[in-house]
């Protein structure tokens, strides 16, 4: 959280975009964050993206939890709506809101203490019911808002700052996601923005719920020698599997990729991502093979990253419930009360 | 055999003794319809194991001329069926009484009483020789007993009939099957007692603008009225009858005939702190959100409840309270979560509860609460208990007013945003604690981040000191404002009164029951029946206008005491309790005894 609004300087030439916004209309409050944090890099990726996307800032809704990570709505799309949940709990306040309104956007930003810990259930269960999300992770293997306590995301043998070495098996969210049936499946790197703003806009559009696990070193805490989440670590063992472009509907295609290599894929509001296969033993749409893949590439120390899995064809929440096309909280009344007549015909059957 | 039967019109206690899981259940409630269907009020009382099969199970209709809703505490007629407890089932027969057992296995030694008249009745031996399957057998043993009962109690035969085709209605073949079972326990019994019993049934008018209902289907529809369109919950007993009763209705009466399309949402949460969250990020953009749970779930929810308390968030909870602590006895009842549904959750919070006492309550508060929820911007918790929620309680009529429409409290649209200079979250402008709040997605002028971390009155995040206190302040007058928005006590006066009893929730007709006994003693109470948290001026009134009062309710620490003691101004040790936390519902004769001995105390002093 901060205290520290941003003077909103809009000089005139900057770009606007289509519904005449300029960036700082999608920023927020001065981040409070520790300098050359990773999350800050999120943040103006999501802010990018969702300018670029020309979503109006007030049809968002921003949510997250508790940490470091959960601080970060605070600093992007100051024109939409936040909510900061109770700790791990952050999937169920997006369901409840999805369940209300399915026409707004929904961003979750969660860390690795949030939602692989704490919240593991509650991340796990969205997963499961396919709830219409962006649901960001910034994942530094650290708790940094308590100090530097490893999380549950650590890597055996990685180092803390004060020598403790972790000997407990990493819960890595990406593979979580993929055996819990995910629709969409991702990790990047906050570092690489180029691989990242596609991702998120993807993401955005997907129907369904959409994971990036993104690793976001944490500056303070974990960036040290012997640490396997730190920049240097990340920037030496990124392994990136599928690249993704987005394309926005209605926008020609332009083939930067020779043929062959590139698969386009449509998403329900007319997007498209343009998936390159960087890794050439890579299988996008098979989900056992992509976790094998990640696994034995994480035994030589190897985090493989872009868009890993794709499947826009499931239905989400709403979808499963087959709930009516207009957002719950816009039902006029008369449609939901029965009234007198039918109350006194239902008390038939209980005389 | 004994024939020192009482004589005992339209007024008695019937207890069916079961193994759970043998179909007895469709027979017992057979039997207490056909009575309701006669004219004459009833009631029925489950007494179920936390058990899907081969355990013990009760089930205990009071039939009642006079309208005494409550248990009477006295067993006049046991239908003996579970041979694990004929001994206990005996033991436990009032005077006089009656017990049928089922006399294809004999078991003279196991019962004998001088005072009870015991009747055999050969149900299993006749159900094997008349029907072939075994299942059928089973389950038409129950049927065979209902018979047995007609001729004994003089139920009239046409209503069972009406009823048995109306249950079957979707299974043809069961109804022919059921009424031969019927004739044989009838048959049997006309041929070998003296039918009617002098303890029997006769025709009446007094169940006219009634209904046979439970309270969570009275809630449920509650919530369908109110215009409920997310429901989360995490199964629990005994609530889960609330959001099946939701769904159901729901089905009936939400979905599109053309597309098949909900206009409702329902998520089986993964565990009660999911189903908690679920309705407040629900309720956050706009919609009418509810979760109904037990005990046990409160506690998981607290951490939730207190945010929603803290954030200003609309939330409709119904606890369907059971015997605790812990898991208790999750089949029995208790009003054991007084307090912690009151204070749920860390630092200074407090809660609207609502306390029904009969269905038609549960259906009316149901409403209500969706109204106190979204005007107060506050979790608002709608007590039932098991009994209340679970048992087979003779209501009134609903009635539904035409004229309502949901009371979505200050909520500001586009237009309304358009016109003020700003909106700030958590100003008070009207001076009764209750700020203006916004949806998301209707404009960025609204946009506001919701936190349980501290924030000032613009909604900003604080550790100031002062900005802080400001807020908490504030939510102080909004507590005020929900003292004089709650329901008013029930009160109930007699010219003569000098003793106050005060009650709540499902005590009240045992209470009612207590007064009207006591008033023929001579003893005479003034009664107020709490129907909601915070009290209201009415409830210290009362309590100041006694010098002493009983607090009857359904715990060991007389939480509802405790909760008036910490809340009013009146006296701790003028409250004497009356308490029964057994698991079974409360019935008058606890409640008359406490008060004679304190009356006879008083004399002889």
């Amino acid at each position: 959280m901060t205290f520290i609004a941003k003077p909103k300087i809009v000089h005139e030439g900057m770009a606007r975009n289509a519904l005449g916004l300029t960036i700082r209309d999608y920023e927020g409050r001065m981040s409070t964050l520790c300098a050359g944090c990773g999350h800050d890099s999120v943040t103006s990726a999501i802010v990018q993206s969702f300018f670029e996307l020309d979503v109006p800032p007030h049809r968002v809704a921003k949510l997250s939890g508790i940490g470091c990570s959960s601080k970060t709505p605070a600093y992007f799309l100051s024109a939409s709506h936040g909510f900061n949940a109770v700790h791990g709990r952050m999937p169920s306040i997006a369901t409840g809101a999805n369940a209300a309104n399915s026409e707004i956007s929904l961003v979750g930003v969660s860390g690795d203490g949030d939602s692989l810990s704490i919240g593991l259930g509650q991340f796990a269960h969205a997963v499961r019911r396919n709830l219409n999300m962006l649901y960001i992770i910034e994942n530094n293997g650290v708790y940094g808002l308590t100090k530097g306590q490893f999380s549950a995301s650590a890597d055996v043998g990685t180092k803390a700052k004060k020598g403790e070495v972790n000997e407990q098996q990493p819960i890595d969210p990406v593979q979580m996601a993929m055996a819990l049936g995910g629709t969409f499946v991702a990790r990047s790197f906050s570092g690489d923005k180029e691989q990242l703003i596609p991702l998120i806009k993807a993401g955005i559009r997907h129907n369904g719920f959409a994971l990036i696990d993104v690793l976001s070193p944490c500056v303070t805490f974990n960036d040290h020698e012997d640490s396997t989440k730190s920049y240097a670590y990340t920037r030496q063992f990124f392994h990136p599997a599928m690249h993704a472009d987005f394309v926005p509907p209605a926008e020609e295609i332009k083939a930067a990729y020779n043929e062959g290599e590139v698969m386009p894929i449509e998403l329900h509001d007319g997007s498209r991502i343009l998936l390159r296969k960087i890794s050439k033993d890579y299988s996008l749409h098979n989900r056992g093979a992509a976790i094998d893949y990640i696994r034995s590439h994480h035994r030589k120390g190897e985090i493989v990253t872009g868009l890993l899995y794709i499947d826009g064809s499931e239905p989400d929440m709403h979808g499963i419930n087959r709930t009516t096309k207009a957002p719950l909280n816009d039902v006029p009344f008369d449609k939901l009360c029965p009234g007198g007549e039918a109350l006194e015909t239902l008390q038939q059957r209980f005389r | 055999m004994s024939a020192r039967a009482k004589s005992r019109i339209n007024d008695f206690v019937i207890r069916l003794g079961n193994v759970n899981g043998t179909g007895s259940a469709s027979a017992n409630g057979l039997l207490m319809k056909t009575i309701f269907r006669m004219g004459i009020p009833v009631i029925g009382k489950n007494f179920f194991p936390s058990n899907i099969q081969g355990l013990p199970t009760w089930y205990e209709i009071r039939v009642t001329k006079d309208r005494n809703l409550a248990r009477s505490g006295e067993i006049d007629i046991m239908v003996a069926m579970n041979a694990e407890t004929y001994q206990q089932d005996l033991k436990s027969l009032s005077p006089g009484g009656v017990l049928i057992y089922d006399s294809t296995w004999p078991r003279n030694s196991v019962l004998t009483r001088e005072d009870v008249t015991i009747l055999g009745v050969p149900l299993a031996q006749m159900c094997n020789k008349h029907f072939s399957n075994a299942r059928t057998r089973i389950l038409m043993k129950n049927m065979a007993y209902l018979g047995t009962l007609a001729a004994l109690l003089d139920l009239d035969r046409q209503v069972i009939k009406g009823l048995v085709e109306e249950t079957f209605s979707s299974k043809q073949a069961l109804i022919q099957a059921n009424l031969e079972a019927i004739d044989l326990g009838a048959s049997y019994a006309e041929d070998h007692f003296k039918c009617p019993l002098a303890t029997r049934l006769k025709l009446a008018d007094k169940t006219a603008g009634h209904i046979m209902i439970d309270g969570n289907t009275a809630a449920a529809l509650g919530c369908v009225y109110a215009g409920a369109t997310v429901g989360a919950w995490y199964p629990i007993t005994p609530s889960t009858s609330l959001m099946d009763g939701f769904k159901s209705f729901s089905e009936r009466f939400r979905v599109d005939s053309e597309t098949g399309e909900r206009n409702y949402c329902v998520v089986q949460a993964e565990d009660e702190l999911a189903a908690i969250g679920i309705v407040l990020g629900a309720s956050w953009n706009g919609a009418r959100a509810f979760t109904p749970t037990s005990g046990p779930g409160i506690s998981l929810m607290s951490e939730f409840i207190g945010f929603a308390y803290f954030a200003e968030l609309p939330a409709v909870l119904f606890d369907v309270q059971r015997v605790g602590p812990s898991t208790g006895m999750p089949t029995r009842t208790q009003q054991g979560d007084i307090l912690a549904a009151a204070y749920a959750s860390h630092g200074d919070t407090r809660h609207v509860l609502l306390f029904p006492a009969n269905p038609k309550e549960c259906f009316e508060l149901a409403v209500k609460a969706f109204d106190l929820a979204d005007r107060l911007q506050t979790p608002v918790i709608v007590m039932l208990d098991l009994d209340l929620g679970m048992n087979d309680w003779m209501s009134e009529t609903l009635e539904w007013n035409e004229d309502y429409r949901p009371d979505r409290g200050k909520v500001l649209g586009v237009k309304e945003l358009e016109e003020v200079e700003s909106f700030h979250r958590y100003l008070d402008l009207d001076g009764d604690g209750i700020p203006y709040r916004t949806y998301p997605g209707v404009s960025a002028k609204g946009a506001y981040f919701v936190r349980g971390s501290g924030h000032n009155k613009y909604g900003g995040y604080t550790e100031d000191e002062d900005e802080y206190k400001e807020v908490v302040d504030r939510l102080k007058i909004k507590w005020d404002t929900a003292a004089r928005l709650v329901p008013e006590p029930a009160i109930k006066t007699h010219r003569l009164a000098k003793l106050g009893i005060v009650s709540v929730g499902s005590c009240d007709y045992a209470v009612l029951e207590a007064i009207d006994r006591l008033a023929r003693k001579g003893i005479h109470l003034n009664y107020l029946r709490v129907k909601a948290f915070p009290f209201g001026d009415k409830v210290t009134e009362f309590l100041n206008r006694h010098e002493r009062v009983f607090v009857v309710e359904q715990n060991r620490d007389a939480q509802l005491r405790g909760l008036l003691s910490l809340e009013t101004d009146y006296q701790k040790g003028r409250m004497e309790s009356v308490l029964n936390y057994s698991g079974l519902p409360i019935d008058c004769r606890c409640i008359i005894e406490a008060i004679e001995s304190h009356v006879a105390k008083g004399e002889a002093a």
